[in-house]
């Protein structure tokens, strides 16, 4: 298949070895889940169970509320013993409504999970929309939007390709790779139940050259089917990003303010399309994911299949906990994952690794001054100016920086990677961002509140306006009762 | 335990520093400045010193008189760099003061006064050099031919020391030309180019460095092989070096087909004078050239014009350094005009029409 070039990029230093070749081993159940009602983009679950109740394994906890939102299951059986705020894994430190969930240790799935829908390619594209809705499953990549949104694309798009994204191109990270060796068939099968859904004829699978087992075992799963296509894409991060991997697969750029959708193309996660597979053909809902635990600060790097839920420190724990005082303890991969606030915080849909990284892997360095090196603009996978952006917001014109495309950025983290003044480019960035945004809202507001204003003072008007011909209204026969008892 | 940053990601980093950049262009200047020294003997070596710890001296003591960090900004090795070139574009035989002066222009005035690293708008060793052309035109133009070290007629040390720091320059004996000096002087006495062109260096001492010429800048193949080495170690890329040369190449070649008696040719244009050192060295400094890569070509194909049209036209018989600091003068415009094309935009910044593939 003839590939294309993306624009950029990097390559970092990927230490995958430390974990490519451990197996995908199951964690102990933990004694205590904390289960937030947000592990997704959108809106929060609604809790639909009580402090007490007992409930089973895939048993819906939260059900969804609003278009993009996504119902959160128990991760195995046990009793709710408390609903309430705890730390969320966000660098903010804020806390979040969360189910803590005590297992009961028999890991009972509920009796009324869902049916398994027979033949899935005979199913209506709804019905496993619905399926995948139900389950709880969201991208994880380690966006985590609700895959069931993404799957409805085909009722307004034509569709060519469902794009499944086994890249992972985010050093360390080696979930997907294990799920393509270990879980090969579930993944073919989802992945095909997907572009079922989707309306779409073909599924490629693209996977970076880097992971030549991965590779292997999906080119031998794939076979089977003449649909599905697999493919070996250069090492060349951020080759997992959903726009540039369409690119390099189909070789056109998505329009800005344009879904790749509109290109005819659909990306899911490989890991996605096997919780698909557990969703339809069993009717299991999402209630753990694989997880890389890594990074040169933890005893027993491990690939661990983590019930969602699980405390980071437990997960520590099972992997010999921490060697040293790590420099950085990082939620998803060191390119584009948050760090975390503190140990006690669970793994939710989205966290693909729990990487605990050493001085000298993280490298911080204070930063410089800018040497107009140039290198940022070289790879820049979006084609920005990081130099002139980060001028821009260094002086607080973000005006400046967003003409400059700054809401373009995707905070691949590149330009950061590679600056030799060590200047936090990705840092500025988000900060204009949000700066940004919260400007955009506040206009909205206004905009919101001014025409409210306007309404009201138009009804106010209409009211004494109406007062004003009720009063004359009265007036009049009260000024006339002369006539009246004349006329009488 | 917490282990919160107070920044974003990304939670690694490449193993780059300024350091590290600036210690590969010394490394790469390294064989040209030792051939030279050896070539110009000692005097060379002690205006260089000089002019280097000048150039040092002068940035740590601009650093402390306004109560900056001096330590991290000394080490970066962006003094040193700027020093070394600006000796490296110094007549070997100059005396000590020019070093002094080159270096205060250099790095006070074009670096420090616009805010330091980074900052300045034209190339500092550029500058240095420029400032005393202008200031003390006959020292400038005084090169001395080859006199290599221990060979019979180099000065000793102490003879040396006497022409870097006494008074004792007989202007007389370092009186050779350089070789676009010569021609350019045979030209305003009526001499056509072809016919002097017989009487400057051949080839092979021009590719190997056997001519009067600026301390660092004879050795044609020295300097190409030092600028293929930072290319090597993606320091520096092609754009700014080819477009340099290239345009000077074509430039010259044409005009000089179309009348060999007043133009000279493309070949003898890129191999003399700060042509190569330019290219590789001195345009391509980070600070003062675009960022993107279509602006870098831009900038080098403007050197390259403008080099030749000073040499040609110009009362200077060498181009090359006025010739950068016009464009390092272009280079925000440059910048601001050319740029990368945004992810999914057209290059006006609209998104881009939508098409699919059949």
């Amino acid at each position: 298949m003839k590939l294309f070039a993306i624009r950029g990029g990097i390559h970092p230093d990927y230490r995958k070895e430390l974990c490519a070749e451990k197996a995908i081993v199951a964690l102990p159940l933990p004694r205590k889940l904390t289960i937030p009602l947000q592990q997704h983009a959108g809106a929060p679950a609604l809790p639909v169970v009580a402090v007490g109740d007992v409930v089973g394994k895939g048993q819906v906890l939260a059900k969804a509320q609003g278009m993009i939102s996504a119902p959160v299951h128990a991760p195995t059986s046990g009793r709710i013993a408390e609903i309430g705020d705890f730390p969320a894994p966000h660098p903010s430190g804020l806390t979040q409504r969360s189910i803590i969930l005590e297992p009961d240790g028999r890991d009972a799935w509920a009796d009324d999970l869902p049916a398994p829908i027979a033949d899935p390619f005979k199913a209506s594209a709804r019905d496993i929309g619905d399926r995948v809705a139900a389950s709880g499953i969201v991208g994880l990549g380690g966006a985590a939007f609700p895959s069931a949104v993404k799957l409805s694309l085909g009722t307004r798009h034509k569709l060519d390709m469902l794009l499944l994204n086994g890249a992972e191109c985010e050093p360390y990270l080696t979930c997907d790779d294990r799920v393509m060796r270990e879980y090969t068939d579930e993944v073919v099968d989802g992945a095909r139940i997907m572009a079922h859904a989707l309306g779409a004829p073909r599924v490629v699978v693209a996977i970076e050259d880097n992971k030549p087992a991965a590779l292997a075992a999906m080119v031998k799963a794939a076979g089977a089917f003449a649909n599905v296509e697999v493919v070996s894409v250069p090492v060349q991060y951020p080759m997992g990003s959903e726009r540039h991997l369409t690119q390099a697969i189909i070789g056109l750029e998505t329009p800005a303010r344009k879904l790749t959708a509109d290109l005819g193309v659909v990306v899911h996660n490989v890991a996605t399309a096997r919780a698909v597979h557990h969703a339809v053909r069993f009717g299991r809902p999402l209630v753990s994911r694989v997880v890389t635990v890594s990074g040169k600060g933890i005893s027993q790097p491990k690939n661990v299949d983590v019930p969602l839920g699980t405390a980071v420190s437990e997960l520590l724990a099972f992997c010999g906990g921490l060697s040293g005082t790590p420099k950085r303890v990082i939620s998803g991969g060191p390119m584009m994952g948050q760090p975390l606030p503190s140990l006690d915080v669970p793994v939710v849909k989205g966290t693909s690794g729990i990487l605990a990284l050493t001085d000298a892997e993280v490298n911080e360095k204070p930063a410089g001054p800018c040497i107009r090196c140039g290198t940022c603009v070289t790879i820049c996978p979006c084609g920005l100016v990081p130099v002139e952006m980060a001028a821009f917001i260094r002086k607080e014109n973000m005006d400046g920086a967003a003409k400059s495309g700054v809401m373009d950025c995707v905070s691949c983290g590149s330009c950061s990677y590679v600056c030799p003044s060590h200047i936090p480019l990705v840092h500025y960035f988000n900060y204009a961002k949000g700066m940004i945004n919260a400007k955009d809202r506040e206009r909205r507001k206004t905009e919101q509140t001014k025409a409210m204003v306007e309404v009201r003072a138009a009804r106010l008007e209409k009211l004494a306006e109406a007062k004003h011909k009720a009063t004359a209204a009265r007036k009049a026969p009260t000024e006339t009762p002369g006539e009246g008892k004349a006329s009488a | 335990m917490t282990f919160l940053p107070e920044k974003s990601g990304p939670f690694g980093h490449a193993e780059t520093s300024v350091q590290k950049t600036m210690t590969l262009v010394l490394a790469a200047l390294l064989p040209a400045t030792l051939f030279n020294v050896w070539l110009f003997g000692w005097p060379a070596l002690l205006l260089f010193l000089v002019t280097v710890g000048s150039c040092v001296a002068i940035e740590a003591g601009c650093l402390k008189m306004t109560g900056r960090p001096v330590q991290p900004t000394i080490t970066d090795g962006s003094a040193v760099l700027t020093g070394w070139l600006l000796a490296l574009s110094l007549p070997p035989w100059a005396p000590w003061w020019i070093g002094v002066i080159g270096a205060l222009f250099a790095i006070w005035m074009a670096k420090f006064l616009f805010g330091g690293l980074g900052q300045n708008v034209f190339n500092p060793a550029m500058i240095g050099r420029v400032a005393v052309l202008i200031s003390f035109p006959v020292q400038m133009t005084a090169f001395v031919p080859p006199k290599p070290l221990f060979t019979e007629g180099a000065p000793g040390l102490m003879e040396s020391i006497g022409i870097t720091f006494g008074e004792t320059v007989n202007m007389d004996t370092v009186s050779a030309a350089s070789a676009l000096n010569f021609i350019k002087t045979e030209l305003s006495r009526g001499i056509p180019v072809s016919q002097s062109m017989a009487s400057v260096p051949g080839f092979t001492d021009m590719a190997l460095g056997f001519h009067p010429g600026s301390m660092g800048e004879t050795s044609a193949l020295l300097i190409l092989a030092g600028g293929l080495f930072l290319m090597a170690k993606r320091v520096i890329s092609w754009h700014i070096p080819v477009s340099l040369i290239g345009t000077l190449l074509v430039m010259g070649t044409i005009f000089n087909l179309a009348n060999p008696d007043r133009y000279l040719s493309g070949v003898f244009h890129v191999m003399s004078g700060a042509t190569l050192l330019g290219a590789f060295f001195i345009a391509t400094d980070y600070v003062t050239s675009p960022v993107s890569k279509s602006g870098q070509i831009v900038f080098g194909i403007g050197c390259g014009v403008l080099t030749w049209v000073i040499r040609t036209f110009a009362g200077y018989p060498e181009g090359v350094a006025f010739a950068v600091l016009l464009m390092n003068s272009l280079t925000p415009i440059i910048d601001y005009h050319i740029r990368p094309r945004a992810f999914g935009r057209t290059r006006k910044g609209e998104p881009l029409a939508l098409t699919r593939k059949t």
